[in-house]
């Protein structure tokens, strides 16, 4: 079992493609409204992070977190010969792996070397139904926490004594029949994985006290289970959840708000709710997307493009702008997208290696190099 | 009939099919074994909604060139069809030449190749190679479209030796370029522009258009060849004439389907199987049917060995539960949600992790998919309101005059579910739940929904979250 002291990783994957252009926004640059004569973030709207960019209106509580510096901006992130299908895009993130189809998740990995034994079940938590490949790794379990106060067998039995019997009767199943094969044998142990996870997890919300209230919004259910998980101590590593959908190919300006309107007032409260619990010294949260859209707006929204913006916020970050500002220039521009300029592995490595404390070569397929966009006593 | 004929046939149906209910064995067991294989093997109607009632009542399987639409479509048809084999064959080869929608956005493209193997998958082996090299899915998928006359790329040559057809150690590295030569100009219509599309997931300016293969004879490599020693100047045809007359070629594809029908893993007592599914495949010039005929018949497959042999595959688990419950048989709105489950359970359909496919049996366990495994059959087998459950019932009621001990309760729902047949220990716990719920159930007049019910419905919850159930 893990200490209390032991780093934690929040990832949030925004999925869609988040179009980075009206989250860091260059209010000072004529061609940001030249390309977006439709859809843009007006100069006197933006929440100024200096003379040149600032943050999208929705962004409000990462402003503050900004302003306290604990906010690192990736600008420019993404890789080369960007693919703009979601479903590939995301597939590189999730495999660092953007030549060939990768088949294992770089989280998977990370939590490979955390618990090469697969002691803890719950060293990595999905927060939503089914596994992001990020989390896919052959024989490393994860589990998927759909909702934390149901989480387990039988969430849609209300009559909870006779949920408690067939839970018992699951127990006794599972455990017998001891040798009779390897498969049979495998399955009895899962079995008795899964249920002692869910009654580890169940005393998560048990346990949990917070004045801290969250927004009524699906990142924010996700956030707080994850806060719950984390105060419950009980060996979680790395906690993974999704915030959809980015995708604003039409009606982009109000759809995009309230998206960062969810993300934004989620990691607000998440980070005053380990303030309150004085924990935000072991806590680093990474939020990305799987592509950026196309500098031109198309009168209503904007299509799949290719670099992005990526975020890490914690007490733990040193604050500030990494990577460039991708050109606006027609002629540095990539076929219509911003040019990216730093490799997504290159975060990685710094968030394995100064961050998780692990290699990361072998988990990011090479070596990157790093930023120093966390404190040098964090490590 | 025996019991023992319900357990083969079930066996049966659990492997060439996704399993059966009752009445479905009572009508298979009627005409026996033999012949229910040869049905399975040789399917006609498939009595499947018609494509305009499913377009007419799903707004959600109207836009099929999406993934989730596209999936539940193919779900549909595996709950619906009368000829289960016809789906279950070409889930085989979808896991076998896995094609995905990650790189294609384009997923009509692979409803059409999984039709493609509905046609031919029974078929013979050659065929099936040579339509599954002209499948505009495939085609981009392993970039033949950039498989140029003087400048080859050997994706689809490399994979279709090394994954399609005899596995690693049967042929060179020369090979493998000799065979990407032959399929040069095996490209798509219009291939620049559509691959340019498929790669931007770009619905723009004329939604995604449907693709068709085209032979560029003048971007075709027509000279001479030397492939696993013989020499010509071999076009795609004549390659995968080579191809599947190799022993190599027989013992890689009878090996899968063996590890598909059969059993998961491959012992001593399986080898003999697989020789004579080999012999087969050569004595029916490359016949699929021919080799699964062999298999179905053998003495191995009818064994009490081979039963429970293999971990349901998501897909398989999910069909199979819902065609044993009788739910989605009309149009049902949130079907699309199906599709959704099996990716949960780890096998999103049109989606597979990569070109090798699903990793199986045990692999598609671990606790996160158990949970979802488990939960799903739990809910779709105890739901009251389902007609499948509902008919369980009703045949528990028309028992001992309705009265059951829990013992014969537990017994005789095994035995409708399947039968399935399960450890001691597992029986021993089941009794122990049904006793806990009451002493002797008496079904006589029993309302949908009342508590006689409901202790049958948990009893049927509980068997589904056995072990044994997550075996076929």
């Amino acid at each position: 079992m893990a200490s209390q002291r032991d780093k934690k990783l929040v990832v949030i994957q925004l999925s869609g493609g988040n179009d980075c252009l009206d989250t860091v926004v260059p209010y000072n640059n004529g061609l940001y409204y030249d390309f977006r004569p439709t859809v843009h973030i007006a100069p006197d709207a933006v929440l100024p992070i200096n003379d040149h960019f600032g943050f999208h209106p929705s962004m409000g509580a990462i402003k503050n977190l900004w302003d306290e510096g604990k906010v690192a901006i990736i600008n420019g992130i993404g890789y080369p010969n960007p693919n703009r299908s979601h479903f590939r895009s995301l597939d590189i993130w999730h495999t660092a792996e953007p030549d060939k189809i990768g088949t294992e998740g770089w989280l998977g990995r990370v939590i490979r070397e955390l618990d090469p034994k697969g002691e803890n079940v719950l060293t990595g938590i999905n927060f939503g139904r089914g596994l992001p490949r990020a989390l896919g790794l052959r024989g490393v379990p994860v589990a998927s926490v759909g909702n934390l106060d149901t989480y387990g067998l039988f969430p849609d039995l209300q009559d909870e004594a006779l949920k408690q019997s067939a839970l018992a009767t699951f127990t006794k199943m599972y455990g017998g029949a001891a040798g009779r094969d390897v498969v049979f044998d495998y399955l009895g142990q899962t079995g008795a994985d899964v249920l002692k996870g869910a009654d580890v997890l169940r005393q998560a919300p048990a346990q949990y006290a917070s004045t801290v209230s969250y927004p009524d919004n699906p990142v924010a259910h996700n956030l707080k289970a994850i806060a719950q998980v984390l105060l419950a101590d009980i060996g979680t590593r790395i906690y993974y959840t999704t915030h959809a959908s980015f995708d604003t190919h039409s009606g982009e300006l109000p759809t995009h708000a309230q998206l960062w309107e969810h993300v934004d007032s989620s990691v607000g409260s998440f980070m005053d709710d380990l303030k309150l619990h004085d924990r935000l010294d072991d806590t680093v949260i990474y939020i990305f997307s799987e592509f950026g859209r196309r500098v031109r707006d198309n009168g209503s929204g904007s299509d799949h493009g290719s670099g992005g913006v990526a975020f890490v916020i914690g007490d733990s970050v040193q604050g500030g702008m990494y990577g460039e500002y991708p050109s606006l220039e027609e002629k540095d521009q990539l076929e219509g997208d911003l040019h990216f300029n730093n490799d997504f592995r290159c975060t990685y490595a710094t968030l394995l290696e100064q961050w998780m404390g692990l290699e990361s070569a072998p988990i990011v397929n090479g070596h990157f190099e790093q930023f120093d966009f966390l404190k040098p006593a964090a490590a | 009939m025996s019991n023992q004929d319900f357990a083969l046939l079930a066996h049966l149906m659990r492997r060439a099919g996704f399993g059966a209910t009752r009445d479905e064995l009572e009508a298979y067991a009627a005409q026996g074994y033999t012949a229910t294989v040869d049905e399975l093997l040789n399917p006609g109607d498939p009595e499947v909604m018609p494509d305009d009632i499913i377009r007419r009542y799903h707004v959600d399987q109207s836009e099929l060139r999406q993934l989730d639409g596209a999936g539940a479509n193919w779900l549909y048809r595996m709950i619906t069809t009368k000829c289960p084999l016809e789906e279950k064959i070409a889930l085989f080869w979808h896991g076998l030449f896995a094609t995905g929608y990650s790189k294609l956005n384009q997923a009509r493209a692979l409803l059409n190749q999984i039709d493609m193997f509905r046609n031919h998958g029974l078929g013979r082996f050659d065929n099936l190679l040579v339509e599954l090299s002209k499948d505009p899915a495939m085609l981009l998928w392993l970039d033949n479209t950039d498989n140029h006359n003087g400048a080859i790329n050997e994706n689809y040559g490399r994979e279709l030796l090394e994954l399609f057809s005899m596995g690693i150690g049967n042929y060179t590295e020369d090979d493998i370029k000799e065979c990407s030569r032959a399929f040069t100009g095996w490209t798509l219509g219009n291939a620049e522009y559509m691959a340019v599309r498929a790669s931007k997931d770009s619905i723009w300016p004329y939604s995604r258009i449907a693709w068709h293969f085209q032979f560029r004879d003048w971007d075709h490599d027509d000279g001479e060849k030397t492939f696993l020693g013989e020499t010509g100047n071999f076009n795609g045809e004549d390659i995968i004439g080579i191809i599947a007359r190799q022993q190599a070629t027989a013992r890689f594809v009878c090996t899968r389907l063996f590890q598909f029908f059969a059993a998961d893993e491959v012992d001593g007592d399986s080898k003999q199987v697989i020789e004579a599914m080999m012999q087969s495949y050569f004595d029916s010039g490359y016949e699929i049917r021919a080799v699964l005929r062999t298999l179905f018949l053998s003495d191995y497959f009818t064994s009490e060995e081979a039963r429970y042999a293999r971990v349901k595959g998501p897909v398989e688990l999910l069909v199979g539960a819902i065609r044993q419950a009788g739910s989605y048989r009309s149009p049902t709105l949130g079907v699309h949600q199906l599709a959704y489950q099996g990716f949960f359970m780890g096998q999103g359909l049109l989606q597979p992790p990569s070109v090798e496919g699903w990793h199986e049996g045990m692999e598609w366990i671990d606790s996160g998919s158990l949970v979802e495994r488990v939960n799903f059959v739990a809910q779709e087998l105890s739901s009251l309101d389902k007609p499948g459950v509902r008919a369980i019932i009703d045949r528990l009621a028309g028992e001992n005059g309705g009265t059951l001990t829990p013992g014969q309760l537990v017994d005789q729902c095994l035995d409708l579910l399947g039968p399935v047949a399960v450890e001691d220990d597992t029986r021993t716990a089941l009794v122990d739940f049904a006793a806990a719920g009451g002493g002797a159930l008496n079904l006589s007049g029993h309302q949908p929904g009342d508590d006689a019910e409901q202790r049958v419905s948990n009893v049927l919850r509980v068997i589904a979250s056995t072990r044994e159930y997550q075996l076929a």
